[in-house]
């Protein structure tokens, strides 16, 4: 493996407060602007609803959670948070353009194999997914803009994540350290 | 006079470019953050590396003082915001399955679109891992449905719970914060290094 060279300017980041102050007073403009926070689990489920309910119609309109995100003139795919995951795309290829991270990889610790990340990835992702349909939103919608808006929900959702992640942290540390 | 759109300041039909714009600078300042790598943002859990912490918590810090500054200059009424309603037992669970994602994945869902689009391979099987979950989730919702309407608190706020006024609890949370950057900034600087 190639030793990784601290100058080299991929490895640069923005200072963690900056990017903070920042991302704060984004979500605070996002609140000014529209009266609610940013969001990105919001997104997927619109594109599970739009490609069930294009496969299996009736279905749809007889769930009663699908028919609750369709409606017969406007696509399930025309909200918020799909045009805003859309920019989110757009801004973190932009910013990954600009410092020369472009590299298509699979990023894993050196103790694990690029399968087994694969695999743990998609399991990961499988859980936050699940998971963030019954938190009514994920790390962004409830955690970091629910607590923001001193919302019960998005500080329980926090303590949650994070307090379950150290929680279980020692258990899988082979796929981290 | 905020929140605007809601208010008939700014046409509505202006939502969506709105959301693409704000979508553009999260995405951006999420990525310069460092949040498009998985090893990055495991290091919280692991004390290498607490740029999770860092980044949130001032985040939320800041949101929340401007909010209150907001409604106590009569910008924007606190009341007037979109505040999540409480379905105690559906958040307990969803944040407890989405830690177990968090520590299998290494993404959370909006920094893993921030690494699939520059290259990063597992945060693209994270996103389908996501897809999959929702869709089972949602299948699955006859199952699922009692459990995640019980319990509802409605659009409870923290500090209306414990009983104090909104600024003293923001400003509690400035001082765990400050102390939190102090402490883990201690343990960063012990833990081995890694290179990732």
């Amino acid at each position: 493996m190639k030793a990784p060279n601290r100058n080299d300017r991929s490895t640069r980041y923005l200072n963690p407060y900056l990017g903070g102050v920042l991302l704060g007073l984004l979500l605070l403009m996002t609140y000014f602007i529209t009266g609610r926070g940013l969001g990105a689990s919001g997104a997927v489920k619109s594109t599970v609803v739009a490609t069930v309910n294009e496969i299996t119609p009736e279905y749809a309109h007889r769930s009663n959670y699908y028919s609750q995100f369709i409606s017969d003139d406007e696509s399930p795919l025309n909200t918020w948070l799909v045009f805003e995951v859309l920019g989110v795309l757009a801004g973190a290829f932009l910013s990954g353009a600009l410092a020369g991270r472009l590299k298509l990889k699979v990023e894993h610790s050196p103790g694990i194999t690029a399968g087994t990340r694969l695999v743990a990835a998609t399991l990961g992702g499988f859980l936050f997914g699940l998971g963030s349909q019954f938190g009514r939103g994920c790390t962004s919608g409830a955690a970091l803009s629910g607590s923001a808006s001193l919302a019960l929900s998005g500080f329980l959702a926090m303590m949650g994540i994070f307090g379950t992640g150290y929680a279980i942290a020692w258990i899988f540390r082979k796929l981290w350290v | 006079m905020g929140p605007l759109i809601p208010q008939g300041i700014i046409d509505p039909a202006w939502n969506n470019v709105f959301a693409l714009l704000i979508g553009l600078a999260f995405g951006f300042i999420l990525e310069s953050s460092g949040f498009s790598s998985s090893r990055k943002l495991a290091g919280v859990f692991y004390g290498y590396d607490f740029v999770v912490l860092k980044v949130f918590m001032t985040a939320v810090m800041v949101c929340m003082i401007g909010l209150l500054y907001f409604d106590y200059m009569g910008w924007m009424k606190l009341s007037s915001i979109y505040i999540l309603p409480t379905f105690l037992y559906s958040v307990i669970i969803g944040g407890v399955i989405m830690g177990f994602g968090f520590i299998l994945g290494g993404y959370c869902p909006g920094t893993s679109f921030c690494g699939a689009v520059i290259g990063k391979i597992d945060a693209m099987f994270f996103t389908v891992g996501l897809y999959l979950g929702i869709l089972f989730f949602s299948v699955l919702y006859p199952v699922f449905e009692k459990i995640y309407h019980a319990a509802n608190l409605g659009p409870v706020q923290v500090h209306d719970l414990i009983g104090i006024p909104a600024a003293w609890f923001a400003f509690a949370f400035l001082v765990v914060g400050l102390i939190a950057f102090f402490v883990v900034s201690k343990i960063e600087a012990r833990a081995k290094k890694i290179e990732y």
